[in-house]
């Protein structure tokens, strides 16, 4: 069975359309990346997988693990272990990073969390992804810089353990050093914890540390073009004015 | 929090503690009343005299009509000094069981209660029980309640209360409450010493339409420091009721004084207190409190900063639920050169609660180089809610720097997302941002009061 079957997506903000008939499949432990101009309807399609409530669904279905979860919340379909890399993480002032994850975890286990315990455990899992222990004592997001909000992503995606993650433009506004740590980090993922994804990205720079088996091409609400690795290759020399034209 | 560590607290605050009055005044005010409670603390005449002037002061008053409508306020209905037992505590074991009980519900440890070195517990209208610990007398200091202050420091009292700070005459609320006072905490910390462990003290209020007017007097030496805390719970009563405290500090050259407060007074309550300090040179005065409570709340604390390089710091967070009014803020006079202050005031409402920051800052023609900083944030968490910001600012030299932001808004719904996208509910996420909102003023709090605080918000935001 797949992991996520999207059928013939439809979506529409404030009754505009952005998504217009959309199919995409990802099997369980595949990586995926989709790629496509601005406006194209990228963002959209991550919002929506994830239940933002602006975003609305006119046709079409999106399945998890076989079962719609188009009426399912937002904090519920994060319970069944989908997650969203956001493009621009939100800053919550007064809250730490560690008081944070530890109320995701408490929601996810459906218990309380003895802090001591937790505690020693993160500061184990960032020690291993190189995060300096000061930044879990940092209210969340406010004040980092733009590959702070990234790898706080990575760390949250760490703790949290999703089966399925959606990750929107992960890439943008990093230098060399923060995408390749960031990149090792969604690897280990991908290896150690068998973790499904969909990347979006603008660039091919990405996939160079992070490959995946198939690339879609998406182009005003649909996709348009779907292959493998070389894909991506052929767009970064051709531009995507050459999908369009076909 | 689960649920299980609200609900028995939630309990005993919704009924009342059992305990037996000794003496109960009548409803209403007049003359009589005041010699009645002059006479059975057995105060010296110079106190009865200043009562009956503060009350002469206080009927010809008009109750204010600048803030929220007091209207329904009727004096006759009050109650206005109450004594629980004919005794003081001097011991811990001598406390009346009710009160023990009440504290525990507030869920102060008993290690902790041992660990605090000199607690004065006001249970009613009156202290009973005061327990100073040695090491301090030996410096000096002094921490008292009020009434017994009158007696054993009447020179101190003399000089310091109700006259230089907050005179009778101030306002309406000041003259009744100089008239009716009962029971507060008298401090007095001598040249120099240094008081590492907070003074604390907790307030408690129980009985249908009694008045509460406890009266707080700290003196802070030349060179010496001090923090002082005072939180307040009540049960909850339909019948309204007034409290109408009076703090009065005094922070004399490069001295310090903190003075924190909680204040959680059932909804039915009118929560009406004037809170000032006078600061000398050099001093420093800290102000954090959080408003919780209350059905309608005035408070504005107040700091005159009369000697140069004076400092004050206020830190207010205020909560204002369903019924509820709080028009709360801060007042800082800057009179001396190079002083400074800074305001930090946050607000929450919620179903239907009213929250007003009603702030005066005043540079003086003098205070060359002074600054002062006003912040103001509120968070409304539904339509229903309001907030309204009025900040006074008056700058009577140029040679001085002010700063004014205010923040109003509602919950962020992209904030509400991000957090739901991790799993947490919508209500844990709003109470995840609303615990965020308050941090930067639980954090001042010591450890045992921001577990407080934040239990309190938790209640709140459930609507219990």
């Amino acid at each position: 069975m797949s992991l996520l079957e999207i059928k013939n997506l439809h979506v529409e903000i404030e009754g505009k359309k952005i998504i217009k008939g959309l199919d995409l499949t990802i099997n369980p432990y595949e990586v995926h990346a989709l790629m496509g101009p601005n406006g194209s309807g990228k963002s959209t399609l991550s919002y929506t997988i994830m239940g933002h409530p602006k975003y609305k669904v006119t046709d079409g279905d999106i399945l998890y693990n076989g079962e719609s979860i188009l009426n399912l919340g937002v904090d519920e379909r994060a319970r069944k272990g989908i997650f969203l890399g956001f493009q621009y993480p939100m800053e919550v002032s007064g809250v730490s990073v560690e008081n944070f994850l530890r109320t995701a975890v408490e929601a996810k286990e459906k218990k309380d969390v003895p802090i001591l315990a937790f505690h020693k455990a993160l500061n184990k899992r960032v020690e291993a992804m190189s995060i300096p222990q000061s930044f879990l004592d940092r209210y969340l997001n406010e004040g980092f810089s733009g590959g702070e909000k990234k790898r706080n992503e990575i760390l949250q995606m760490a703790v949290l353990l999703p089966k399925f993650a959606v990750l929107d433009e992960i890439d943008s506004g990093l230098d060399i050093d923060a995408l390749r740590l960031v990149s090792e980090g969604i690897n280990k993922l991908i290896k150690e914890d068998r973790l499904s994804l969909l990347l979006i990205t603008h660039y091919q720079r990405i996939l160079d540390y992070i490959k995946p088996q198939f690339v879609h091409i998406m182009v005003d609400g649909k996709v348009v073009k779907s292959g493998g690795y070389e894909l991506a290759q052929q767009l970064d020399k051709m531009g995507y004015e050459w999908v369009k034209e076909e | 929090m689960s649920a299980s560590t609200i609900d028995p607290l939630d309990n005993v605050l919704e009924q009342p503690v059992d305990s037996k009055y000794v003496f109960r005044s009548k409803k209403g005010l007049n003359e009589d009343i005041i010699r009645e409670i002059s006479a059975r603390k057995q105060e010296p005449s110079w106190m009865l005299e200043k009562r009956l002037a503060s009350y002469d002061i206080f009927r010809k008053k008009p109750v204010p009509t600048w803030g929220p409508d007091l209207s329904a306020l009727n004096f006759d209905e009050i109650i206005f000094y109450i004594r629980p037992e004919d005794y003081k505590a001097m011991k811990w074991e001598d406390v009346p069981d009710a009160i023990k009980k009440t504290y525990d519900a507030l869920g102060i440890p008993e290690a902790e209660k041992k660990y605090l070195a000199g607690l004065v517990a006001q249970y009613e209208s009156e202290a009973v029980y005061t327990n100073l610990k040695k090491a301090w007398d030996s410096k000096g200091v002094l921490f008292t309640d009020m009434d017994s202050a009158v007696k054993e420091h009447p020179d101190l009292v003399k000089e310091y209360f109700m006259t230089k700070c907050v005179p009778a005459a101030d306002n309406k609320f000041a003259a009744l409450h100089g008239a009716v006072w009962s029971g507060g905490s008298f401090v007095y910390v001598p040249k120099g010493v240094k008081v590492d462990i907070p003074l604390q003290t907790y307030f408690r209020m129980n009985t249908k339409s009694s008045g509460q007017f406890e009266h707080t007097l700290i003196i802070v030496e030349p060179g010496a420091e001090v923090h002082y805390i005072e939180g307040c719970t009540a049960p909850r009563y339909s019948v309204s009721s007034l409290h109408s405290a009076v703090v009065e500090i005094f922070v004399k050259d490069n001295a310090r004084a903190r003075y924190t407060t909680i204040q959680n007074w059932s909804t039915d309550v009118y929560n009406l207190n004037t809170k000032r300090a006078i600061v000398y040179e050099n001093g420093i005065m800290e102000w954090v409190g959080g408003s919780m409570g209350s059905g309608v709340t005035m408070l504005y604390p107040a700091s005159i900063l009369r000697g140069k390089g004076a400092r004050a710091e206020h830190l207010n967070i205020a909560f204002a639920g369903k019924g509820q009014y709080k028009d709360t803020g801060a007042k800082v006079i800057l009179a001396a050169p190079d002083t400074s202050a800074s305001i930090i005031s946050k607000s929450i409402s919620k179903d239907g609660g009213k929250s007003v920051y009603r702030g005066l800052v005043r540079i003086g023609s003098n205070a060359t180089g002074a600054k002062a900083h006003v912040e103001c944030q509120s968070l409304m968490l539904d339509d229903k809610s309001s907030v309204d910001t009025i900040p006074i600012i008056e700058q009577l030299t140029p040679q001085s720097s002010v700063g004014h932001e205010a923040t109003v808004g509602k919950i962020d719904e992209e904030q509400l997302f991000y957090l739901m996208s991790r799993g947490i509910s919508r209500d844990d996420a709003v109470a995840l941002v609303v615990r965020g909102f308050i941090e930067p003023i639980a954090k001042e709090l010591p450890m045992g009061y921001a577990v407080e605080l934040n239990r309190l918000i938790q209640l709140e935001m459930k609507g219990a």
